[in-house]
């Protein structure tokens, strides 16, 4: 079956596959990642603080996110931020935005949705004693949050954001829109250039696959060493 | 109940005199090894003026009024559902309340300019469920808040939460996380959490109810030394026995109300409402 493919073309281009595109690819999901599960945080900290306002505020962002297809948030920020900019500083013209920090800001933003469900869940699986104590001991409501609830909810959670973040791994291969050049674009313009498309694609869904299976693997058995004794 | 270790009961010192004997100059071993800061207020220290309280419509507290002068320990007994928790979150402001005032030492805590965080540091807390902060190895459940809020060094922070561990005899238990100690042992641990603080007055809420019945009289033994040592102390709980030993003053409550708040003797030997005599005969009938 494999009788007419030429797998060579794998080995003369790893380099490039790896050091460019993989290279994006991890950056890109990392940063995202922080960035998602910070600003996540802060959105579920606004939705369940009880104040006027902020909780129907994050809880229509979230909504709003997770209503839109992941393509068009990309499009729309690579073509629609530049123009925001421009308003916001008045410049003359449209600022100039890179495609790599237009997806970074697009990806914070669309994960930050999804992060800020997870640690809301998080948060609300502490007990309200927790809290309760730690303000009966003089603490503010930051110092509890950074000190005690917060700590507890990323434990109880870290399984499901890791999970979250090797979706977010494999969504960023939809960067090729903006003909970025992560792994997948790596490896479809290769195919492309050698004719060789069925042998780059089939190695690309390989790896893909190995990174997330191994990550898989990972997550649970550091589900088992963070669990906290209660 | 309290465990044979303790010493002979002896009367109960008067308060003034308890708290005299108490500060700075305190024998070495004692829980509290500090003076703690008492502004100089002539007022009792905790002050509660018809405070009532409602969930919605259902009203929890009705025209609460009565005091803890210093040095006093006042237990706080009632059916469940009576609202004697409610009423002493509601002395810490962990319980918001719509209707009168609570002022400790001197300070009004339904006032929107009162710092709440300042006034809890100085108002120990110790809980139905421990509520040790799981995530946290002993040593540091009991140095977060002295570091944090109080502003101790590390060291500092450590030494003093390690000599109250030695108080409640954990000492030995001061790497591990709440998780790998018993009931008992946890809320000795939350105890000394709370006297880190060197508060002024310290509020008990139920701190037996979750325990196995053998753990009960290692956490009322270190509560009864507490005592003895001249805390001002507020303790909501069914122990009889405790109320026995070391209350100044019984405090009744049911439906929301202070039925009756009596001098101990008085309390046990002639209750004058028919509701606490009710609930005391079937409290100490087995």
């Amino acid at each position: 079956m494999f009788s007419n493919f030429d797998f060579s073309v794998i080995l003369n281009s790893w380099r490039y596959l790896f050091f460019d595109g993989m290279a994006f690819t991890l950056t890109l999901t990392a940063l995202a990642a922080v960035g998602g599960v910070v600003l996540g945080t802060l959105i579920a900290m606004m939705r369940l603080s009880g104040l006027p306002v902020l909780p129907q505020v994050a809880k229509a962002y979230v909504n709003f996110m997770r209503s839109l297809p992941l393509v068009l948030v990309i499009f729309w920020f690579y073509f629609l931020v530049p123009y925001i900019g421009q308003w916001i500083i008045g410049a003359e013209r449209p600022i100039q935005v890179g495609a790599f920090s237009s997806s970074l800001i697009t990806f914070t933003l669309f994960e930050a949705a999804y992060f800020s469900e997870i640690m809301r869940a998080g948060i609300q699986s502490i007990p309200k004693g927790q809290s309760a104590a730690a303000s009966a001991l003089g603490l503010t409501y930051w110092q509890s949050m950074g000190n005690v609830i917060l700590p507890q909810a990323f434990r109880n959670m870290l399984p499901v954001l890791l999970t979250q973040t090797i979706v977010l791994f494999q969504d960023t291969s939809l960067v090729y829109v903006l003909s970025i050049t992560d792994f997948l674009g790596a490896a479809s313009k290769v195919a492309q250039r050698d004719g060789r498309l069925v042998e780059m694609y089939l190695f690309a869904a390989v790896v893909y696959f190995a990174v997330c299976f191994i990550a898989s693997l990972l997550v649970r058995r550091l589900q088992r060493r963070v669990a906290i004794i209660r | 109940m309290t465990s044979s270790a303790m010493p002979p009961v002896s009367p109960v010192p008067e308060p003034q005199a308890a708290v005299d004997a108490a500060p700075g100059t305190g024998p070495v071993g004692t829980l509290l090894t500090e003076c703690p800061p008492v502004a100089a207020t002539t007022g009792p220290m905790i002050a509660i003026d018809n405070v009532s309280k409602w969930y919605g419509d259902f009203q929890v507290l009705t025209n609460c009024t009565t005091s803890v002068t210093k040095g006093e320990v006042v237990v706080v007994c009632g059916p469940s559902g009576s609202g004697k928790s409610t009423l002493i979150k509601c002395v810490n402001a962990l319980e918001p309340f719509q209707k009168g005032q609570i002022t400790v030492d001197g300070t009004k805590i339904a006032d929107k300019k009162t710092n709440l965080p300042k006034l809890r540091s100085r108002v120990g807390m110790v809980f139905q469920h421990f509520e040790l902060f799981p995530h946290l190895s002993i040593t540091d459940n009991l140095s977060l808040a002295q570091r944090k809020v109080l502003g101790r060094g590390k060291a500092e922070a450590e030494a003093k939460g390690l000599a109250l561990l030695e108080r409640v005899g954990l000492k030995a238990h001061a790497h591990k996380f709440p998780g790998q100690l018993s009931g008992g042992q946890q809320q000795r641990v939350a105890i000394a959490r709370a006297l880190a603080m060197n508060p002024i007055v310290m509020l008990f809420d139920e701190p037996t109810s979750a325990l196995d019945p053998e753990m009960v009289g290692e956490v009322l033994d270190v509560m009864v030394e507490l005592a003895r040592e001249g805390m001002t102390m507020m303790v909501v709980t069914h122990e009889m026995g405790f109320a026995r030993k070391v209350a100044n003053r019984v405090i009744f409550m049911d439906k929301g109300e202070i039925v009756e708040d009596a001098q101990k003797e008085e309390f046990f030997g002639s209750p004058r409402s028919e509701r606490a005599q009710t609930f005391l005969s079937r409290i100490l009938s087995h």
